[in-house]
């Protein structure tokens, strides 16, 4: 049994040919209503447990003991300082990681350099490897006991348990996450575009700001959303190189962790919500961008056909 | 003599492209290069534009040697096969390309670019898709926007790469006749590659065949048709219009 339902679009002026071709491939796809229900409920249950529920807790708990004591413990001076530094800290890694990212994904997909598999595979690592190794790993390079530290020692320059090592870790968790939405994009658009405009006399700069940047764009924003989100909530690794010394390398995500284990649950979880609603402004922020995008390039479109009879 | 050749050549790792070709172009002549693919033609279209360096030998651009120039630089324009239009720019921005990005001396006022483009593409008659992006138009409007772009730099050499090989055999019948049209218009150098050889003889003064890295003979399209000394010529020039299938149906060895 195949019913199908046509939209309305489906019903209203559309030629009778196109309608019928519409209907078969409605039906080529074979599914009845039952099954599409079915996985319409399934899809909208699991998206109602893990996502809306946790979400809605967040927001729950910290209202829990009134509007009032939820902004006292927003305005805790600790939990600002976590709040600026979590900022800082996302500041600082996501414009590294997007050059970073627009490079290697040039080098391997545009440039022709030798040896990109590997350079591939280095650039995941940080994402197959345990952030808390990762932690690890760089208090074994910078920690005073570590490789570099005599060094470092010798210079009095103190790396592990301080805000640079929170920003060092958070680099690299992060640096996966732009050059991995860029690989397969400039990969599959080729460089016929770039040796286009070369011969029309772009300089190197003029080609990657008029042909490159625009044609990765939405790649580019949805790579700095990930990384972005990552670099906010980061805590394995940022919790083994930070030492979480409270008010002073502690970021939010540390913060919370803190304020939970201290049963202080209306600060935890307000800090907590701040943290969702950051995530929710970056994503915002994004489908804000599109959307206007899609609209300018759909008002072009109809300005175009009323100008052509 | 427009663009000349000395003893060119360029190899990919073990593969020899290009193997000493000399090879020249007279001021104003439409001349065409044809071969099966891996002939080398368009590694040598490359060459010229500068878009591939030559391991060995000179290319010469209106006696200039162009070794020193970028593709920035040789004054060429450039058509690809797949068109390679700039996806997110309308028609009228992919035309004014190539005069916006000008050093600021040299760039022509904003009316001026107007009126330039405006110009060309009613040469290439698509001044009614100027407001349109690359992806709402049919294969030969794109190849005509993309020929209007290249000419946009006022070349002194147009390098067209298989131009008409990705559209249809109806299509491409009419562009060529077009081009051809054009060329008696604008009268600018142009090598055009195709591995098409009744295209070849159509719009071209001259056709050179292509064969293993080596220009194996060179003439009017009259005097290659005359001339089947050489087997692998006779082959291809006695060859039908499809492509695809002279291509497969040549004798290598």
């Amino acid at each position: 049994m195949s019913t199908t339902i046509a939209p309305p679009a489906a019903r209203h002026g559309i030629p009778p040919g196109l309608r019928a071709a519409r209907r078969t491939a409605t039906a080529a796809t074979g599914e009845s209503a039952i099954a599409r229900w079915i996985l319409i409920g399934i899809a909208l249950a699991y998206l109602f447990l893990f996502l809306g529920l946790p979400l809605f807790v967040v927001f729950e708990e910290a209202l829990k003991k009134g509007v009032g004591a939820y902004f006292t413990a927003l305005r805790d001076a600790e939990l600002l300082h976590a709040l600026r530094l979590t900022l800082l800290v996302a500041g600082i890694a996501v414009p590294l990681n997007v050059v970073f990212g627009i490079s290697a994904a040039w080098a391997i997909t545009k440039g022709k350099v030798r040896g990109h598999a590997l350079l591939v595979a280095l650039a995941d690592l940080p994402l197959a490897v345990s952030p808390v190794i990762a932690g690890l790993t760089f208090m074994l390079l910078f920690g005073m006991q570590g490789w570099f530290g005599p060094w470092l020692r010798a210079h009095d320059i103190q790396i592990a348990f301080t805000v640079t090592a929170v920003v060092l870790a958070t680099i690299f968790v992060t640096l996966p996450f732009v050059a991995r939405e860029l690989i397969p994009l400039m990969e599959e658009q080729g460089v016929t575009e770039e040796e286009a405009a070369v011969t029309l006399g772009a300089s190197g700069w003029q080609m990657f700001r008029r042909v490159t940047l625009p044609n990765i764009r939405w790649g580019l924003l949805y790579g700095v959303v990930l990384c972005n989100a990552r670099a906010m909530g980061e805590f394995g690794a940022v919790s083994v190189v930070s030492g979480r010394i409270r008010g002073q390398t502690t970021t939010l995500p540390l913060h919370i962790e803190i304020l939970y284990n201290e049963y202080d649950f209306t600060a935890a979880f307000a800090a907590s919500s701040l943290l969702a609603m950051l995530a929710v402004v970056t994503l915002a922020a994004k489908h804000l961008l599109e959307r206007s995008h899609h609209a300018a390039r759909a008002r072009l479109i109809q300005e175009q056909q009323e100008k052509q009879p | 003599m427009s663009v000349a050749l000395e003893r060119v050549s360029k190899r990919f790792g073990e593969f020899v492209a290009l193997d000493e070709v000399t090879f020249g172009v007279d001021e104003g002549e439409l001349v065409a290069l044809v071969g099966p693919s891996g002939s080398g033609k368009s590694t040598l279209l490359r060459v010229v534009a500068g878009l591939e360096r030559q391991d060995a030998g000179a290319v010469r651009i209106h006696g200039e040697d162009a070794a020193p120039l970028g593709p920035g630089d040789r004054r060429i324009g450039f058509v690809f096969q797949h068109y390679a239009l700039f996806r997110h720019m309308t028609v009228f921005e992919n035309v004014a390309f190539g005069l916006r990005v000008r050093p600021r001396r040299e760039r022509p006022s904003g009316s001026e670019i107007t009126s330039a483009v405006k110009d060309l593409l009613q040469l290439v008659e698509l001044d009614a898709l100027s407001a349109r992006y690359p992806s709402e138009l049919s294969g030969g409007q794109q190849q005509r926007v993309a020929l209007a772009r290249a000419l946009a730099v006022q070349p002194r050499v147009l390098l067209l790469d298989e131009p008409f090989g990705a559209l249809d055999a109806r299509v491409r019948k009419q562009l060529r006749q077009w081009l051809r049209q054009l060329h008696d218009e604008v009268r600018v150098t142009t090598i055009l590659v195709t591995h098409d050889s009744e295209e070849a003889c159509e719009v071209a003064d001259r056709v050179a065949v292509m064969h293993e890295g080596r220009i194996a003979q060179i003439g009017t399209a009259a005097d290659l048709l005359r001339e089947t000394a050489n087997p692998f010529l006779g082959a291809f020039l006695a060859d039908s219009p499809r492509p695809s299938a002279s291509a497969k149906r040549i004798d290598y060895h």
